[in-house]
């Protein structure tokens, strides 16, 4: 739970003191009455956080009862006796084997995407040439297509090319699903980057191969781990696509797999459930909180896949 | 000598210049080929399987063609069929409004929580934004998860404290098999799912409104809604559009949600939004070609807004 806690408060601490302190003054000097109010604030702010958290923790909580808490009329709302149990069923399913083919796919798609991407970042921001405005623009426009609209045909595609229910075809389909907004986002870090310290290198006689790999590439480094994490969470949480491609029950990713399992257990246990689905979110959430701050002004600046 | 000038220049200019042209040659093809990785696979993974399904849309695309029967050209015979059917009207209306409700809901919501969030102290507010990141880093699959648990018939701990705490009647009641009742839950999950986002990016956008414009507003007279609707909201105006923009395209192809818990309440026909009726249609019923057309129409729909929102972040920036 501390790593939950730690990482990144809010996105520009510094300004979100100042603004919050303009905004409301302080009590007791102008505006006396105002301190019943920030009480009353405070406590609507409370309700909604143990709403906003609830179902988090009640699949943590449930995913740790013993079985005959969990179908109970009475809910146990603390693990008290809590057991590792749920974990164990759900290691005697299929669930090693969708996590192997999610993490192949999803690595796949992380490097796939960060080299070709980055590649691409490259050509619209160090070069002028024909077609760049028009490149970007598409690039902006083709991420605009959701998924939700292009399943059929892809469907279909990789369905005559032999590729349903393999991890090239699917890899294939998250990169593309995926690259339109990591060179969009990519182009933002290198242009971060001025072009005048790579040409100072090469003034200082390094290569423009090394001048770049020497000086530009250190400093994308955070760009390349941001944009990386993005690729990872849209792979591993992807859903449509996995259901529609990968439609045996010996190839599910991770997610179609938790969907046939509550099927499979709705009706008798939850605990399970609740545990693979603690084993879904585990790896999501902590990449997520390292990449918060980003993904909001990202979000804000240019990705419609989320 | 002076004719001998130019010559000699011209021999010096050829002598360095093939390799000076090669180097520049090879400068103007470089990005090029820097993006060539890039562009296969948008056009392997987007391109193609866009171009095959308009082409789809207007062709004979059924069970006898999954057979190997060629696919026989039927001009917008597919569209007409859709068009001239009442339930996939029903089902485009119930997506727009599907679609208006919940992104009305997340964005009031999210704008309430980041004002609230301005007036709070501070310890209060890291715990709110700490429950608020959890919700929206958990992976839809999970939450959805999570949400048919707690709206459980049986075990429930919805119906649980509606019963026992609030003394209603709520002793296995079965939520997803009513429709009404069944766009409620996916609203309230959606909710919860979306309006994390909206908050942290408001907030960011309010940090920035600076305090004295405010205060000067406060000394002018106006009462707090006058504040917020006059001072702030102008002032942030492009993050709310962006903002919301955003949520009516997530909204308006909402899939796995609703698909989901169709799984849970086993309604499939009263609940159809426009994506899962794209999947009865194509995955489950092998009509290729009224998919793609119904398909199309999503397309139209979300591009239509997401051209908007292109304009409005081309717009953002300087120079692209």
């Amino acid at each position: 739970m501390t790593t939950i806690v730690q990482p990144q408060p809010q996105p520009r601490p510094t300004d979100a003191a100042e603004g919050s302190k303009s905004l409301t003054p302080r009590p007791g000097r102008r505006y006396p009455f105002r301190s019943a109010g920030r009480a009353t604030a405070n406590v609507v702010a409370l309700v909604a956080a143990v709403g906003w958290v609830f179902p988090v923790y009640w699949m943590l909580n449930s995913s740790l009862l013993p079985q005959r808490n969990v179908r109970s009329r009475e809910p146990s709302f603390l693990p008290v006796d809590g057991s590792l149990d749920s974990y164990r069923r759900v290691f005697e399913t299929d669930f090693v084997n969708s996590l192997r083919l999610s993490a192949t796919v999803t690595v796949l798609t992380v490097v796939l995407t960060l080299a070709a991407a980055f590649l691409a970042a490259l050509a619209v921001t160090r070069f002028r040439f024909g077609g760049r405005k028009g490149f970007i623009l598409a690039v902006l426009i083709v991420q605009m297509v959701p998924v939700e609209a292009l399943f059929i045909s892809q469907f279909k595609m990789l369905e005559g090319w032999q590729l349903l229910n393999t991890v090239t075809g699917l890899t294939l389909l998250y990169v593309g699903g995926v690259i339109p907004f990591t060179i969009w986002m990519l182009r933002g870090f290198v242009n971060g980057v001025p072009i005048e310290l790579e040409e100072a290198a090469m003034i200082d006689g390094c290569s423009r191969l090394k001048a770049f790999v020497k000086v530009t590439l250190p400093l994308l480094a955070p760009g390349l781990v941001a944009s990386g994490i993005y690729a990872f969470i849209l792979a591993w949480n992807e859903f449509v696509v996995a259901l529609v491609i990968m439609n045996r029950p010996e190839t599910q990713t991770l997610p179609v797999w938790l969907r046939t399992f509550i099927q499979a257990n709705r009706a008798s246990d939850w605990g399970a459930v609740m545990a693979g689905a603690t084993l879904l979110a585990i790896p999501v959430v902590i990449f997520f909180l390292f990449v918060q701050h980003r993904m909001t002004s990202g979000l804000v600046a240019g990705a419609v896949k989320g | 000598m002076s004719a001998a000038t130019p010559v000699s220049i011209s021999v010096i200019r050829t002598a360095d210049q093939r390799p000076a042209q090669v180097a520049k040659r090879r400068r103007r093809a470089m990005p090029y080929l820097l993006l060539i990785p890039a562009v296969a696979f948008l056009v392997l993974a987007l391109g193609y399987p866009l171009v095959r399904q308009v082409m789809m849309s207007f062709q004979e695309y059924g069970l006898a063609q999954q057979f190997g029967q060629p696919a026989e050209w039927i001009g917008v015979d597919n569209f007409s069929r859709l068009l001239g059917d009442g339930y996939f009207w029903l089902v485009v209306a119930r997506s727009i409004a599907f679609c208006l409700v919940n992104a009305g809901l997340t964005m009031v919501g999210g704008i309430a929580l980041a004002m609230l969030m301005t007036r709070i102290s501070t310890p209060i507010r890291l715990i709110l934004q700490v429950a608020l990141l959890l919700a929206w880093a958990m992976p839809h699959l999970a939450s959805l998860t999570v949400w048919q648990w707690l709206f459980d018939t049986n075990f429930g701990v919805v119906n649980y404290a509606l019963t026992s705490w609030f003394g209603l009647d709520f002793e296995n009641h079965a939520w997803l098999i009513q429709p009404l009742s069944f766009y409620f839950v996916a609203t309230v999950i959606i909710c919860w799912m979306s309006v994390p986002f909206v908050v942290f990016a408001v907030y960011a956008a309010l940090t920035q409104v600076p305090g004295d414009l405010l205060e000067a507003g406060e000394i002018d007279g106006a009462n707090g809604w006058q504040r917020f609707r006059l001072i702030t909201v102008p002032l942030i105006r492009p993050v709310l559009l962006i903002v919301g923009l955003l949520q009516i395209i997530w909204d308006l192809k909402v899939f796995t949600q609703i698909f989901v818990l169709q799984d849970a309440g086993g309604v499939t026909r009263e609940t159809h939004l426009i994506g899962t009726y794209v999947y009865q249609l194509g995955i489950k019923e092998g009509n290729f070609g009224l998919a793609a057309a119904a398909s199309g129409i999503i397309l139209l729909l979300t591009v239509g807004v997401g051209f908007y929102y292109v304009r409005l972040l081309v717009r953002q920036e300087d120079e692209l």
